[in-house]
């Protein structure tokens, strides 16, 4: 008997991942080559590695504090005061999760009443959307637009702002398009957050990932600090995805809520994770230095690429995604993205997986070796050049 | 000091900035890969390829850039190869510092590398010889009897695992093909 009739009404409507439709086209094709994976292509540093193997020959295998390790929590305190100015109180205002997603789930499993309206700005990583409606919250997204360079402005949030508007999802530098936010975006912004009393959750977790200045926090702010709930981990920018540890940090009594639904739900971050970050805070700049400075030349390398070939594209300036517009071909994004995965081998990610404005863009990354963005870049190029032919030769008819 | 003066000051140092940033990102291209596109490494720092001819020119000349080798891996070749890492000991003579000694031993072809050294030894020398037979030959021959030289203790590589950087063997992308 099928076993449906047991699942929850919340739980069926959520759509599955339009990513995961992908994967499994693409893990079907032997040897397919790819452009769609959203973690670095670095290994974790040695030194942050050895840190978690030491642990474990001295027997740290037991769980720690909910809140994660006070040695840990010191080191982020430090980081975020280093990196984005701001000052949080270690034992009270730093989470330390199970990647950055936990602490997106958890936030707004914490802050969400039934009804309430959560700002999401488009397109977006896959999950703010169903941890909202997880929540009861109601996704209201936010439609950015590439002559914005997507980001998100000022009008385009007052247009969406209603009396039941609570939470503004502000996923800076952001996945797929590779657009950040720079000080004087935010400023544009925080008043219209302060006026309308929302609380920002903030994803700064490409932080570390930006090629244009420093990368600026919505809660370095007047103003912003205590309406504002930092998400950020070690995935990105030490390369540790696997590990799944990140942090949240915010206001105590939002804070001292969300650990309530971290403790029950996920009692502490993987123990050997939360050492090995200790190494990575502490003696971890260097390795990021190395690998923004790469990413940032292959950010170039495929920009020129992309004007070479005529695939138009906004220069993006964050994380480590182009987002170039294929609309002058006349077909949707999933249209592209599977001819182009299935003659020239090639997966990219289609932009509609990160919300309906995506339609008409394909996320590329650039976390891979330059031999193989090469690779890529020529079956892209002979692709397009196919599809102009193609065209020419419809409207020749 | 006018405006435009101090204007020009600015520049400069602004100028000299980005050159040393081009000058190490440029460097760390170079040493592992010797074939380095000069187009293309424009492309990758953001500058013009004449720059980047400019440049590595200049470091030519200043020496900076001593060579453009490759790494081999010899032992994925048919080429029978052994490489030799000789501690050795000498008596600095008056007149003849270690400089000098350094001197008499790196001209010999077969000498790869020599390094002076703190602790225990003074000279790390590395050979690279065709059999052991060849490299026992050369240490009792040609080094151990210059006069400065008090000692020697001949240690053979037996495999690389990683040299310049670089790890010998493959390393595989590990991740699933697709993730958000």
């Amino acid at each position: 008997m099928d076993s449906s009739r047991f699942l929850s009404e919340k739980v069926k409507e959520i759509k599955p991942s339009g990513i995961r439709k992908f994967f499994d086209i693409v893990s079907e094709m032997k040897d397919a080559i790819s452009l769609g994976v959203g973690e670095p292509d670095f290994e974790t540093p040695w030194h942050i590695r050895e840190e978690g193997i030491f642990s474990l020959e001295k027997g740290k295998t037991f769980y720690t504090s909910n809140s994660g390790l006070m040695e840990l929590r010191e080191e982020i305190a430090k980081y975020l005061a280093r990196k984005i100015h701001v000052s949080y109180d270690h034992k009270s205002e730093i989470l330390v999760t199970v990647g950055g997603s936990e602490g997106i789930d958890a936030v707004l499993r914490a802050v969400l009443n039934p009804g309430d309206e959560v700002l999401i700005p488009e397109p977006c990583y896959v999950s703010y959307v169903p941890c909202a409606k997880l929540a009861d919250g109601v996704p209201v997204s936010i439609e950015l637009k590439e002559e914005d360079n997507f980001k998100l402005t000022r009008e385009l949030l007052l247009e969406k702002i209603t009396p039941k508007s609570k939470v503004l999802i502000l996923p800076f530098p952001n996945n797929p398009t590779g657009g950040i936010m720079t000080k004087e975006d935010l400023e544009a912004i925080a008043d219209v957050i302060i006026d309308n009393d929302l609380l920002v959750l903030s994803d700064e977790i490409y932080s570390e990932l930006t090629y244009q200045g420093e990368h600026v926090s919505i809660a370095s702010l007047p103003g912003m600090k205590d309406r504002t709930i930092v998400i950020n981990g070690f995935s990105k920018a030490y390369a540790m995805t696997g590990w799944r540890l990140g942090y949240t940090a915010g206001p105590k009594e939002i804070l001292s809520q969300v650990t309530k639904i971290h403790q029950f739900a996920i009692m502490c971050a993987p123990t050997t994770s939360q050492y090995a970050a200790i190494s990575a805070l502490r003696n971890g700049d260097p390795d990021v230095e190395m690998m923004r400075e790469s990413y940032n030349q292959r950010r170039r390398y495929l920009m020129h690429a992309f004007k070479r070939m005529g695939l138009d594209c906004f220069e993006p300036f964050g994380a480590f995604y182009m987002f170039p517009s294929i609309k002058r071909f006349g077909m949707t994004s999933e249209e592209f993205a599977t001819r182009f995965l299935e003659e020239e081998k090639v997966a990219v990610v289609p932009g509609t997986a990160f919300g309906d404005c995506g339609e008409g863009f394909l996320r590329i990354s650039y976390a891979y070796s330059l031999e193989q963005l090469k690779v890529a870049l020529e079956r892209l190029e002979r692709f397009i050049k196919k599809l102009d032919s193609e065209n020419n030769t419809k409207q020749d008819s | 000091m006018t405006f435009p003066e101090w204007m020009r000051f600015i520049n400069r140092e602004i100028r000299k900035d980005l050159d040393i940033y081009m000058r190490k990102q440029l460097l760390s291209m170079l040493e592992t890969n010797r074939r380095l596109d000069k187009e293309e490494a424009a492309i990758l720092l953001g500058v013009t390829a004449e720059e980047i001819a400019n440049e590595m020119a200049a470091m030519e000349k200043e020496k900076i850039i001593c060579g453009y080798h490759t790494l081999i891996d010899w032992d994925k070749t048919k080429e029978e190869k052994v490489t030799a890492l000789i501690e050795v000991k000498v008596t600095p003579q008056r007149g003849l510092g270690f400089d000098k000694i350094a001197e008499r031993i790196y001209n010999f072809p077969e000498v790869n590398a020599i390094y002076l050294m703190s602790g225990g030894f003074d000279f790390t020398v590395i050979i690279e010889k065709k059999t052991m037979r060849e490299v026992a030959a050369f240490v009792s021959d040609k080094l151990a009897p210059l006069e400065a030289i008090q000692s020697t203790a001949t240690h053979f590589v037996l495999k690389k695992y990683k040299d310049h950087g670089t790890i010998m063997d493959d390393v595989r992308d590990e991740r699933i093909l697709v993730t958000p």
